[in-house]
């Protein structure tokens, strides 16, 4: 090997040429008002989400995180047993504050046709079969009151001052960009056609059946049967007066995350699937014109401390197995192998992404062996997120 | 569909999945469950059958494993199980399914709607019922699935299949995502809908489907497996295997491994090994493997304790090994291998 030995921390960013993330900067300024953590699945997008908000805390801000995952060692770590739609406060934080809560989709929405409709007009719309079957089961429901819940968040923290940063986790989505599309997907239906047609039956006037609405009436009458089309009929004239309100507080939400107060992480791991989305989000987060403020790569394999390459650890162990049966230091340059080729994949992955985004700002996580079960966990994330610490092997146990 | 129950060559188990039609996989995110579900379409085709693995989450996952053309909305012969004893090996193909392209063909299947049907488009309904209703999309994607595994007569000339994979969604969603068609059906009390979802359920819920979750030893991914099987089984779906994909290697038995935790492990022996096998040995060296060796050995006393609560499920459990260099198609083959071993195939 020529080059010099991969290694994972902060070093390995600048080794690839990537500017370096400083995590410290970002949660630091006082312009940073929302912080917003997206990625595939199962990168670990929770608890960075959490990682960075205690960190924040314990540096002076007033924080409150919003989860989406219902990861209970997670609230349990912050000494919360299980985390809701109110905020609860974080203890042993300081001198900021931290409060967390997660995202519940059913009550969001139950609040948000509450606070909006008569509620005579409330009722009807939470009895309506169909909308039970929108707002608790269906998926896809889930990015529109996470939309929701963000901007509610917001006014309040403005109106009573009570934070000045917002750490948003998002929906663990296919995509997770539907979070970002939910207001659009909301407006070009409410424009569309479809709506017209939802609505003219049941507001009566015949002369709006016109050949066209009467053919798509009749067919979705066949195919849905007369019942579930009356359902969504009575639930889209009940709601007609809240769409309104929706489209224009899902239109503020998303020109909130456009603007310079927001700072969007792009989390991956050191896998190909996972940077692979990790670029899409950020083709996607530019194309929008949202601030995209880095990458976070989580789960990285610890270096070795030594040069030895992998083929000649291989070649090493194959000798010593000649001639001792199940020995301990074949056993041990076997591992060492398997080490660097780990290591020397994901360097080269993530050499290879810096290459296609020159311009992102990165920080590498070396993967720990256990998960966090407590505000201490948390903070060693932080310390290794920032950059402060730069231990290459976690020692666990 | 009749499932061939070839004799099992030497080394293989038979199957614990005989009988099986649908084999739908699911796991947490970064588990690897994409990776699990195209070995195991290698496996069943291995044993002779001809499998159809679907893909749903529109991420070509499928394409880039098998080092092929993204795929259509179409199904495509991508491989073949490996020729194991004297058994034949059945054929994989794959489908993309998109659930604006099973929402087309579901109506021309079982309407004749003409006009109407360019009428629903242009008033943005398929759209509508593809991206913005939510559930819906969900309620085709099975459907299609559904129509795969029981194929019948208006599906003319369609290729019958001895075994369908799905690479299903996460299995924080999985539940959810197959019993879409039992809330659709609460939802539409009577109507053709509801006969169409009930027929869903009644299949996704009788012994001919299997629900395998994969997880890595790892304690959330493991919570979470623990968690979406009692989920699947408050909704009476039928719980397959789990599978524990990306085990660790294990070159180091109890003896070391305990040492190496207790950082006993002999210095001397090890530098004197070293230099034995033509290794220049310095202490940075000697220092690193031990200090890896550590490390390993704290992190397999981890997948040891997962792997208990693993064994606590009452669920077959099958092990496949990580790959260090990643996955390309004869690391597919290799993991089917594993999977005939253990009989998950």
């Amino acid at each position: 090997m020529t080059r010099s030995r991969p290694r994972v921390g902060p070093l390995a960013a600048t080794a690839d040429r990537a500017p370096r993330l400083d995590v410290d900067a970002l949660i630091d300024d006082p312009g940073t008002g929302i912080i917003v953590c997206c990625g595939s699945g199962g990168v670990g997008k929770t608890t960075t989400s959490a990682a960075l908000a205690l960190r924040a805390a314990e540096r002076g801000r007033r924080v409150v995180v919003l989860t989406i995952d219902p990861a209970r060692r997670l609230a349990q770590s912050m000494g919360i047993e299980t985390l809701d739609n109110t905020p609860r406060p974080v203890v042993g934080v300081g001198p900021g504050s931290l409060d967390a809560m997660m995202l519940d989709m059913k009550r969001t929405f139950d609040e948000v046709v509450l606070s909006q409709a008569t509620p005579e007009k409330a009722r009807a719309i939470l009895d309506n079969p169909f909308y039970i079957a929108l707002s608790s089961s269906f998926s896809g429901t889930q990015e529109y009151m996470a939309m929701e819940k963000l901007g509610q968040v917001h006014r309040q923290a403005q109106a009573e001052g009570t934070y000045d940063l917002i750490v948003v986790d998002t929906p663990p989505s296919r995509s997770a960009l539907d979070f970002l599309d939910a207001p659009e997907r909301l407006s070009s239906f409410l424009d569309g056609r479809f709506i017209r047609l939802l609505l003219a039956p049941a507001k009566g006037p015949a002369r709006l059946m016109t050949a066209g609405l009467g053919l798509v009436t009749n067919a979705l009458t066949k195919i849905l049967g007369a019942q579930v089309l009356r359902d969504m009929q009575t639930f889209v004239a009940a709601f007609d007066t809240l769409f309104g309100g929706f489209r224009q507080r899902a239109e503020t939400t998303f020109s909130l995350l456009q603007a310079p107060g927001t700072a969007f992480l792009v989390i991956a791991a050191p896998e190909p699937d996972a940077l692979r989305e990790a670029s899409y989000f950020v083709e996607r987060l530019t194309e929008d014109e949202m601030p995209l403020a880095g990458l976070v790569v989580n789960r990285a394999s610890p270096a070795a401390r030594t040069d030895l390459s992998a083929d000649e650890a291989v070649a090493a162990a194959d000798r010593l197995s000649r001639t001792s049966e199940g020995s301990t230091t074949a056993g041990l340059l076997r591992l060492h192998a398997d080490r660097v080729r780990m290591v020397e994949r994901e360097a080269h992955l993530r050499e290879r992404w810096a290459t296609a985004h020159p311009e992102v700002a990165t920080t590498v996580v070396p993967a720990m062996a256990t998960d966090v079960h407590d505000l201490e966990g948390l903070r060693r994330i932080g310390d290794l997120l920032a950059g402060t610490v730069t231990d290459r092997v976690d020692r666990a146990g | 569909m009749s499932p061939v129950h070839g004799g099992a060559p030497a080394g293989n188990r038979r199957s614990d999945w005989r009988g099986v039609d649908l084999h739908v996989v699911t796991g947490k995110g970064g588990t690897g469950k994409s990776t699990v579900a195209a070995a195991l379409a290698l496996a069943l085709a291995s044993t002779g059958k001809n499998v159809l693995l679907c893909e749903v989450e529109g991420r070509q996952g499928i394409a880039r494993m098998f080092d092929v053309e993204p795929l259509p909305y179409e199904e495509r012969r991508i491989a073949r199980g490996l020729p194991l004893g004297d058994v034949a090996p059945g054929a994989v193909n794959a489908l993309h399914i998109d659930p604006e392209s099973a929402l087309l063909e579901y109506l021309s299947m079982y309407y004749k709607l003409g006009r109407a049907g360019k009428a629903l488009d242009r008033f943005g309904i398929i759209d509508f019922a593809t991206t913005i209703a939510p559930g819906v999309r969900d309620v085709l994607l099975t459907g299609k699935v559904y129509e795969a595994v029981q194929r019948n007569a208006r599906n003319k000339s369609a290729t019958v299949y001895d075994a369908v994979v799905l690479d299903a969604p996460p299995t924080g969603r999985i539940t959810q995502f197959l019993n879409v068609n039992g809330e659709l059906a609460g939802l539409a009390k009577v109507g053709p809908i509801k006969a169409q979802a009930d027929t869903v359920m009644t299949l996704f819920r009788s012994p001919r489907t299997v629900v395998h979750l994969v997880t890595v030893l790892e304690e959330m991914p493991v919570t979470e497996t623990v968690d979406g099987i009692a989920d699947l089984r408050e909704a009476r779906l039928p719980v397959g295997g789990v599978v524990i994909n990306m085990v660790r290697p294990r070159d180091l038995g109890p003896a070391d491994l305990a040492a190496a935790r207790a950082g006993t492990l002999d210095r001397e022996a090890v530098a004197a090994d070293l230099s034995r096998a033509g290794v220049e040995v310095s202490h940075e060296l000697v220092d690193s493997l031990l200090e890896e060796a550590r490390d390993h050995a704290a992190r397999r006393g981890l997948e040891d304790s997962q792997r208990e609560v693993v064994e606590a499920l009452d669920v077959p459990s099958y092990e496949l090994p990580r790959m260090p260099g990643g996955i390309d198609l004869g690391g597919l083959y290799e993991l089917a291998a594993r999977m005939r071993e253990q009989g998950l195939a």
